[in-house]
């Protein structure tokens, strides 16, 4: 028996060589006093990584695929200059095993050091998520340049309404699963003393969550603006939710068309959107509303956390890049029925998902369709690509109505060979 | 701007407490004071910023801090039943280093109980008087229930995995060793069959992962179902939870109303469980002043609810229901729990306090009670009035 054996041998060194091979739980009985705290710093040495490592056994999300003892040994005791910890970084990822057929990405970052610091982990989920995008040699453009777009004006027939979407961190603030209260009201302050800042046609007003009046917080609702406190296990486990609702809002123009959350999923999520199908508008007005808001910040010393090899710096690992999101409501009727229509999908590097939403399905016969992708491709490059995409499917659905046959386009490339 | 990327090899840092404490203080309390505008807990009405400022430097030696202790509180403004504490231990030495807070929840939740006041132990179940007669016409199934921390180790909020492993490795080497009628098994969550799993349903054991904003907001529902698990008796009336709310429930029931018998079992395999533990280095968290010491500042003391199920159509809508509760010192609730309303006139009556009285103390006012609440009800049946047997105010 462990015990007995423990209680042979004296002595408290022999007791740490145990726990330093492994044997972690049997010292314990034996180190700990009946009256003696347990310090954080004595900790390391009676818990081995082995003893905390996780069980990942029916795990199925990019975390538990690229996380090994190995890895978390080395990484389990380091901190982030703003304290957050590997442990913190994939708790969401052990609480969520994941889904059968949807492969989430288990883990969030506390802090914009938290890629570099954990760089083992966090590489190899980039490459999983991003088609092989390796963030150690491969550099992401940016490109911000609406001007470069052609043909982006969708048939109203087809597509009822458009809508790009990314987000922005605000470099030396921690990120929304590590952050404190303090930290966080300073993001709402910075953010929108910024968003005050805007004119003309971007000129707007920002609602607190905590004190918007009962008709306020109904016409958000009517306008599909309102977020609210997340409910997914997915983000309430990565303590996104702590403090709800201190310091969140949602900033809109007064033409409802270009729209901030702030402190929700990431410091700031940006969105543009119209009905109807003038997706250059659209994206027009996202990239001159996103340079304003980069220069107002950076009047008053701030700017967003960005660099050369992962684009722009979000929570997610699934978000890096771009952060872009770029889609239409799109009817299809004829083309939804086909059953090439998931392989036409894929090959344009698009994915369809529900009206509500990513979690929603399809009701009728109309679809979001938005890219795939978010990190390796420039933002132009994106949304050139959905654009293309979306008037190929809407030719297809044409074909179908008169009667022709389509073919399944070849796929675009990608890293991955 | 840019936080420089140092790596720095640090002593531990649990999941979720914090040497973030330390960034935490570049910033004034007055700009990390919560919103507490909107709520209704006994934290929200004790914390003062002045007190968050005084208390917000410090950390336990396992590095739980204030912002640890109240997150929960700040998270759930309030509970539509019951006012809730809003605040958790993450280990034993929090009610030490955060007395400033604690001591007056404590005062506020547990009826006056001061800081200076010495807490009574006794499992003694002969000192019980009557029990073994409660109206099985009525009282339709009896049952205590307490929880236990081992000393040692972090609290569910706090722990690690490694320490939550090692709560569960020390739980069943003790339980093993049980005899008797207390000889059971031990039922992991994360490997039960299904029909293991349906049994422990069936029997109304099985306890899921937590659901309530109290409790997740806390961190307790953290790596589940990891080291968690369910060990009963064969009898099934001997049960223990591991590492649910707390390092360990233990719970004692039957069908029927020989609350005697229950208690019985509760104090004999309490005892037995300590004396397991001691074998192998290990107490309970317990001191004069709190009592056994738990997650909740609630269940300071005895952790003790002892309970019945019964049948009170008629008294449960008397205009003088909740007098008489309030006299007898008892509280209701719904047959699913705390957070659930009565159904069809049955009603779980169980002891409101846990700290300042014995385990002997609250089982006697709960088989006292239970007793007098079944005579008024066969009263009000004959239509005949309850005003001659009206408590005094226990």
């Amino acid at each position: 028996m462990a015990s007995s054996f423990t209680r042979l041998i004296s002595g408290r060194n022999t007791a740490a060589l145990l726990a330093s091979l492994g044997a972690g739980t049997m010292a314990t009985g034996f180190l700990m006093s009946e009256t003696g705290p347990l310090a954080a710093d004595k900790k390391t040495k009676l818990y081995p990584p082995s003893s905390d490592f996780p069980d990942l056994r029916k795990h199925n999300n990019c975390m538990a695929a690229a996380l090994t003892p190995a890895i978390y040994a080395k990484l389990r005791d380091k901190v982030t200059p703003n304290n957050w910890t590997l442990d913190q970084s994939i708790q969401t990822g052990v609480d969520n095993p994941g889904h059968p057929f949807i492969k989430t990405v288990g883990c969030v970052a506390g802090d914009e050091e938290s890629y570099e610091v954990f760089a083992e982990l966090f590489d190899p989920v980039i490459k999983d998520r991003h088609n092989g995008y390796d963030p150690r040699t491969m550099k992401h453009p940016t490109d911000l340049d609406s001007s470069k777009i052609t043909n982006a004006v969708f048939d109203e027939n087809y597509v009822l309404s458009s809508r790009v979407r990314t987000g922005r961190s605000i470099r030396g603030l921690s990120l929304p699963p590590a952050c404190s209260r303090a930290e966080r009201r300073e993001v709402e302050r910075v953010v929108v003393t910024a968003l005050a800042g805007l004119k003309g046609d971007l000129a707007g007003r920002y609602y607190g969550l905590g004190d918007m009046t009962e008709k306020e917080q109904q016409q958000l609702i009517d306008d599909h603006f309102l977020f609210d406190k997340p409910v997914s296990p997915l983000l309430t486990c990565a303590f996104m939710a702590r403090d709800w609702p201190d310091a969140r809002g949602i900033w809109h123009n007064n033409e409802k068309t270009f729209l901030i959350w702030v402190n929700e999923e990431d410091h700031t999520r940006v969105i543009s959107m119209e009905k109807g199908g003038n997706m250059k508008r659209v994206f027009e007005r996202f990239c001159r509303g996103l340079k304003q808001v980069e220069h107002l910040i950076q009047e008053r010393g701030w700017e967003f956390m960005w660099n050369e090899h992962l684009g722009y710096i979000l929570t997610c690992p699934s978000n890096l890049g771009t952060g872009l999101r770029a889609g239409v409501h799109v009817r299809l009727p004829k083309l939804s029925q086909d059953p090439r229509f998931s392989k036409i999908l894929d090959n344009l590097r698009l994915q369809k998902r529900g009206t509500g939403g990513v979690d929603t399905a399809a009701t009728g016969d109309t679809f979001d369709i938005s890219n795939n992708d978010r990190l390796g491709k420039s933002e132009v490059e994106l949304v050139q690509l959905l654009v293309d995409g979306v008037n190929h499917l809407i030719e297809c659905e044409k074909k179908l109505e008169k009667g022709q046959d389509i073919k399944v386009p070849a796929p675009i490339t990608q890293f991955r060979k | 701007m840019l936080n420089s990327p140092q790596i720095r090899q640090q002593g531990s840092t649990m999941p979720f407490g914090n040497t973030h404490n330390q960034m935490k203080m570049k910033y004034t309390s007055e700009q990390e004071y919560p919103d507490l505008s909107k709520h209704n807990n006994h934290m929200a009405k004790i914390l003062t910023p002045a007190m968050y400022e005084r208390l917000r430097s410090k950390q336990t030696p396992s590095g739980f801090t204030l912002d640890d202790v109240i997150q929960t509180g700040v998270d759930n403004p309030g509970h539509p039943f019951i006012m809730t504490v809003g605040c958790v231990a993450g280990d034993e030495e929090t009610y030490e280093v955060f007395k400033e807070l604690l001591d007056p929840v404590i005062e506020d939740r547990h009826g006056g109980y001061k800081p200076s006041d010495k807490h009574k132990t006794d499992l003694n179940p002969s000192n019980l008087k009557g029990g073994d007669d409660l109206d099985s016409n009525y009282v339709l199934s009896s049952r205590v229930r307490t929880g236990r921390s081992v000393r040692g180790f972090c609290l569910p909020p706090h722990c690690s995995r490694g320490e939550r492993r090692a709560v569960e490795k020390l739980s069943i080497e003790a339980l093993a060793s049980l005899s008797g009628d207390l000889k059971g098994k031990y039922y992991a969550l994360k490997n039960m069959t299904e029909a293991e799993q349906q049994q422990l349903i069936d029997d109304h054991f099985l306890f899921d992962k937590p659901v309530s904003p109290l409790l997740l907001a806390s961190g307790m529902g953290r790596d589940w179902p990891d080291a968690r698990g369910i060990w009963h008796n064969d009898n099934k009336t001997f049960l223990v939870w591991v590492n649910e709310e707390d390092h360990l429930r233990v719970i004692s029931m039957q069908k029927g109303g020989n609350m005697k018998e229950v208690f019985d079992r509760f104090c004999t395999g309490l005892t037995k469980i300590e004396t397991l533990f001691k074998e192998r280095s290990h107490a309970f968290m317990w001191n004069e002043h709190l009592g056994y010491v738990l997650t909740c500042p609630s269940n300071l003391g005895t952790g003790l609810r002892a309970g019945v199920h019964v049948k009170l159509p008629n008294m449960s809508k008397h205009a003088k229901f909740e007098e008489v509760l309030k006299k007898l010192r008892l509280q209701k609730r719904g047959t699913g729990g705390v957070d659930t309303a009565a159904v069809g006139g049955v009603f779980d009556i169980s002891n409101a306090d846990r700290l300042g009285f014995s385990e002997v103390e609250l089982v006697q006012m709960v088989v006292d009670g239970v007793k007098l609440l079944v005579e008024m009800e066969k009263k009000l049946e004959k239509g005949q009035s309850i005003d001659d047997i009206m408590p005094a105010q226990k």
